[in-house]
């Protein structure tokens, strides 16, 4: 009894005080984006980010399903929150996450097939993708709806940047395009229209840097590990602040 | 919070997320049918590519419905048993590839795709096996004296990028398979063999993948094993025509 007289009161008060899209509110977002970011900061979801980002087009996907993962299991956790019985919390948070993720690998399926085929295995991942579930046990049990929303999309955004910026990269000089599998695909560096990695007996030629020998290492997902460590020096170097003294 | 309780959320969450998956997955599931189908189709045209460009249609720009119009009006599908019968009342596409291979080897049935252009028929075969992680496939195309291969299309389970993924992605290694032979001049059959090192024997084997070793002698294995389970048929239409290449 006690604690819902508590909540009445903490709504009525709250109603004033916090607007729809306050400062707070932008930080939930811009946060997770840079200084508090998942992957270079937190160093979560690392595996994903891996396993997907050799082209920008599967990374962009892959991106998008996490943000509405992330964004929605927090919203509907938080609705819960109240409700779910602590000592079966972690189980709860798993099956709503666990139905998202099915829900966007149907979505899918009906949208985009080949990228469905492309990408099933790591959209199932995304139960397992620590990012999201930290984010419910760590902000979504304990806020409410709206504010967790804004966190989880300001999560999930961090990590999908990362994930095409590391895409880009790895795309550009593995296999010389851009959104290769899209229907932009661009072919900017290397020899011939036709991705090859026996490009020295095509000739020269055809795009920009003709004499460019596509990246083979850029390809394995080795290379994601080399990309996202230069990035963690970037934006440690950037901001001190970050540094990790220990 | 009492255990009863905890099992009531329990339920009412697994009914709720059961039901809303439910519907989600008949809503979209005619839509994910379809798509399946015409990537399906998709692969078997990729085989004949070459020969499709000739006669001036580009498989790749080829739309959805241009796709399932083309396989209703053009290719003649046709079910055979291990004796090389032909097996009536099926569409060659319901064949499983993955369910066949699971069967003793006499009772499998293959599938067969047979393509007029200009006036000259190409017989599409399919073939499954094992690369190095998890199960490669793929589709072969044989020009009109059952000996020669127009062109091939692969894909796979799990192989690594840019190393056994290079028997999907990489197109000019897939286009050296053009041109080879799967009988030798004795008319016995060789198939073909992804050499290491590269091809020493021109009519019948292409170059290896560097790198991708067992993804490349699994091509091998597939393609003589998948090929030989289509010899009797072959030599029954052989003798039909009367052509006697053997």
């Amino acid at each position: 009894m006690a604690e819902s007289t508590e909540i009445k009161t903490g709504v009525t008060t709250t109603q004033e005080k916090e607007p729809l899209f306050g400062k707070k509110e932008r930080i939930l977002i811009t946060d997770p984006l840079l200084d508090n970011n998942p992957i270079t900061i937190q160093v979560l979801g690392v595996c994903s980010a891996l396993a997907v980002t050799s082209l920008v087009y599967p990374s962009l996907v892959m991106s998008v399903a996490v943000v509405f993962v992330c964004a929605f299991s927090s919203l509907f956790t938080s609705l819960l929150r109240n409700t779910i019985p602590k000592a079966v919390r972690l189980i709860v948070q798993l099956v709503i996450i666990a139905t998202l993720v099915t829900i966007v690998n149907e979505a899918l399926k009906a949208l985009n097939y080949p990228i469905y085929k492309q990408l099933s295995v790591y959209i199932g991942l995304i139960i397992t993708n620590c990012i999201v579930m930290g984010r419910l046990e760590a902000f979504a049990m304990a806020n409410k709806p709206w504010r967790s929303f804004l966190d989880g999309l300001g999560n999930g955004l961090g990590y999908g940047l990362i994930l095409v910026a590391v895409g880009f990269v790895r795309e550009l000089f593995g296999k010389g395009s851009l959104f290769a599998g899209s229907p932009i695909e661009w072919k900017i560096i290397g020899p011939s229209a036709e991705y090859t990695i026996n490009t020295m007996s095509e000739g020269l030629g055809g795009t920009l840097f003709g004499w460019y020998a596509n990246n083979n290492l850029m390809v394995l997902p080795a290379a994601a590990m080399f990309v996202i460590a230069v990035f963690i020096w970037i934006q440690r170097a950037w901001n001190p602040k970050l540094v990790d003294a220990s | 919070m009492s255990t009863k309780y905890i099992y009531t959320f329990g339920l009412i969450m697994t009914v709720v997320v059961a039901l809303v998956l439910a519907g989600f997955k008949t809503l979209t599931a005619d839509v994910a049918a379809r798509n399946e189908d015409i990537f399906n189709k998709r692969q078997i045209l990729a085989a004949i590519a070459t020969p499709m460009a000739e006669a001036g249609q580009d498989v790749d720009a080829l739309s959805d419905e241009a796709v399932l119009e083309l396989f209703d009006n053009q290719v003649e599908q046709t079910v055979i048993n291990a004796e090389g019968e032909i097996i009536e009342g099926t569409m060659a596409i319901e064949v499983d590839m993955e369910q066949e291979k699971k069967k003793d080897e006499a009772d499998r049935l293959y599938p067969l795709y047979t393509v007029n252009l200009d006036g000259s028929n190409y017989y599409i075969m399919s073939v499954r096996g094992n690369g190095l992680w998890d199960a490669i496939w793929g589709n072969i195309a044989l020009e009109d004296d059952l000996n020669t291969v127009a062109g091939v299309s692969f894909d796979h389970a799990g192989e690594t990028p840019g190393l056994g993924a290079e028997i999907k992605d990489n197109q000019s290694w897939k286009n050296q398979f053009e041109g080879r032979k799967i009988y030798d001049d004795a008319g016995d059959f060789v198939s073909i063999v992804v050499r290491k090192g590269g091809a020493r024997n021109p009519e019948h084997e292409v170059d290896g993948l560097s790198g991708a070793t067992v993804t490349a002698d699994g091509v091998t294995k597939m393609l003589y094993t998948g090929l030989k389970a289509y010899e009797p048929f072959l030599q029954d239409i052989d003798k039909a025509s009367g052509m006697n290449l053997k």
